[in-house]
């Protein structure tokens, strides 16, 4: 591998860990603080994905489908904190599973009957079609770097948020303790009702800017959210910078492990084989920090 | 409400689960009243705090702030009419630095009062100044029971519910709370105290009521129950 390929892999990776780190921390927000395990977040992603799509072709601009589509899924958020998740603050998670199961399912039949079963592409926008050459042969998309660095800019203001906002002292009291935090006046249903908004706009609005640079497909979601627990238990559940560690790491470990073709012991392992890299991965930290890599040890 | 009620709970039934343990009860705080709460273990002191509070809603009774029906609002409806609770053991949020502690929830008072600020609070703790920057975690107990003292205070409210607030703390620092609680009453601000330390709630309540099994069994203050060592024998073990 040459320095120029060593090079867009690198970016390649960080640009999807950064873009898994938008859907994992709002999955690891929801557990850490409200308890609740949400395993319909990953078809906020396709949501997301398709509403791009669909909105991109309505009014004719991504650009415009971008704020309507945050628009539309902090409502779709609130909506379903107040129909269905809210009745699951303190049901064990086995009926939490059942329940956001059941979103699974609704979610994908309701994405057939609206958007129908077939694979979308969506244009890179024309402001960032270009791409940055690096050799005679080689180039880089500049989407792919605006999307990083819109990744970027998101988790410095939620890091901003949540440790430097009297909001975000509420989110993290609230997730210590409930019921002094409501004794103090602070109305708990809607700041849960808040968080849960915010998660599924920020799952959403990733499906939405992954969209011109992945295909939009039906099961979209269900491959994101397998990948986001996985960044969610090594990052430590609750943990936002953990989740961000994680998603970095598992986005170069599934970029080069996709990339790298690695012999042990004179049998070759196949980049197709490599599928499971962050499986293996997501194993030895395990063994090694059960609690996840940056969650401080209780002893 | 211009008689100067604050809070009036009349015919207060709680239950935990099947169990019984609140069986009617009256009690009524008037404005600047410190009320000192007593009885053994078990007999319904936490259970009322908390009745009022609306963290455990009564089955039947009515509690009004300042005349304002609040049976069986939610917690924060409660706080917000100007009643700060500082529970048994504290709950600071030991996620939390101690500045964030007290900052989090500061707010004007009900009416717009803003008397406690964070300096004027850190004049009342003068060691929470020395630990502005420490983990809720890294406290002494004392030092998170000012912490809680102080934080409620910040929502400059008009009644102080302490359930216990010297258990487990070194008797020089207890003293050094129940010389703030006398300092804190001097504001105006009403009380009610919980605390096993009979001659100190005495020494500063303006009323007193003991519960037994759910029920009020004295009502007076510190002179008339003082005078009563039968009362106090028998269900205060005093």
């Amino acid at each position: 591998m040459d320095t120029y390929t060593f090079l867009i892999q690198l970016l390649n990776g960080i640009q999807y860990g950064l873009l898994l780190f938008l859907v994992a921390s709002g999955l690891t927000l929801i557990f850490g603080i409200m308890g609740v395990i949400n395993l319909s977040h990953g078809s906020f992603y396709m949501v997301g994905a398709y509403l791009a799509w669909s909105l991109s072709q309505h009014l004719g601009s991504f650009w415009i489908a971008l704020p309507t589509g945050i628009v539309l899924s902090v409502a779709l958020g609130m909506l379903l904190e107040w129909l269905f998740i809210k009745h699951l603050y303190r049901r064990d998670h086995l009926q939490q599973v059942l329940l956001t199961y059941g979103l699974i399912l609704i979610f994908s039949e309701l994405r057939s009957i609206l958007w129908g079963d077939d694979v979308h592409s969506v244009a890179v926008p024309a402001l960032l079609a270009g791409s940055i050459p690096l050799t005679e042969m080689l180039s880089y998309p500049v989407y792919r770097l605006w999307l990083s660095l819109v990744c970027v800019i998101l988790a410095g203001l939620m890091y901003y948020l949540i440790q430097h906002t009297k909001l975000g002292m509420m989110i993290r009291a609230g997730a210590s303790n409930r019921e002094m935090t409501q004794s103090l006046g602070i109305n708990i249903d809607v700041l849960y009702r808040s968080v849960f908004a915010l998660g599924v706009a920020l799952a959403a609005f990733a499906g939405m800017i992954a969209a011109p640079v992945s295909s939009v497909f039906p099961g979209m979601g269900n491959q994101v959210l397998i990948v986001c627990f996985v960044v969610v238990v090594i990052g430590g559940i609750g943990s936002v910078k953990g989740a961000m560690a994680a998603a970095l790491l598992i986005g170069l470990v599934d970029t080069f492990g996709k990339v790298v073709e690695v012999e042990i012991g004179g049998l070759r392992i196949l980049p197709e084989l490599a599928g499971m890299s962050i499986y293996v991965f997501m194993a030895i930290v395990l063994l090694w920090r059960p609690e996840g890599l940056l969650v401080r040890r209780q002893h | 409400m211009s008689d100067g009620t604050l809070i009036e709970a009349r015919g207060i039934h709680a239950y935990y689960g099947a169990s019984h343990v609140l069986h009617g009860i009256d009690f009524v705080v008037r404005r600047g009243e410190t009320i000192g709460l007593m009885g053994r273990n078990g007999m319904g002191k936490t259970t009322l705090l908390k009745s009022i509070l609306g963290l455990l809603p009564p089955r039947a009774g009515s509690v009004r702030v300042r005349g304002i029906d609040l049976t069986r609002a939610a917690p924060f409806r409660v706080a917000r009419a100007g009643i700060a609770y500082v529970p048994e053991g504290r709950g600071i949020f030991p996620n939390l630095s101690v500045k964030e502690n007290l900052v989090m929830a500061a707010r004007p008072g009900h009416d717009g009062r803003t008397e406690w600020t964070l300096d004027r609070a850190f004049d009342t703790f003068p060691r929470l100044r020395e630990r502005i920057n420490h983990g809720g975690q890294q406290l002494s107990g004392g030092e998170q029971q000012m912490l809680t003292i102080a934080r409620v205070l910040l929502t400059n409210p008009d009644l102080l519910i302490l359930d216990e607030a010297t258990e487990g703390l070194a008797p020089l620092v207890a003293q050094e709370i129940w010389r703030i609680l006398h300092q804190i009453r001097e504001t105006g601000i009403s009380s009610i105290i919980v605390d096993k330390n009979f001659s100190a709630v005495s020494a500063i309540s303006d009323r007193n009521i003991i519960l037994v099994k759910g029920q009020v069994v004295f009502e007076g203050d510190s002179d008339t129950l003082r005078a009563q060592p039968e009362t106090l024998r028998a269900h205060l073990g005093v």
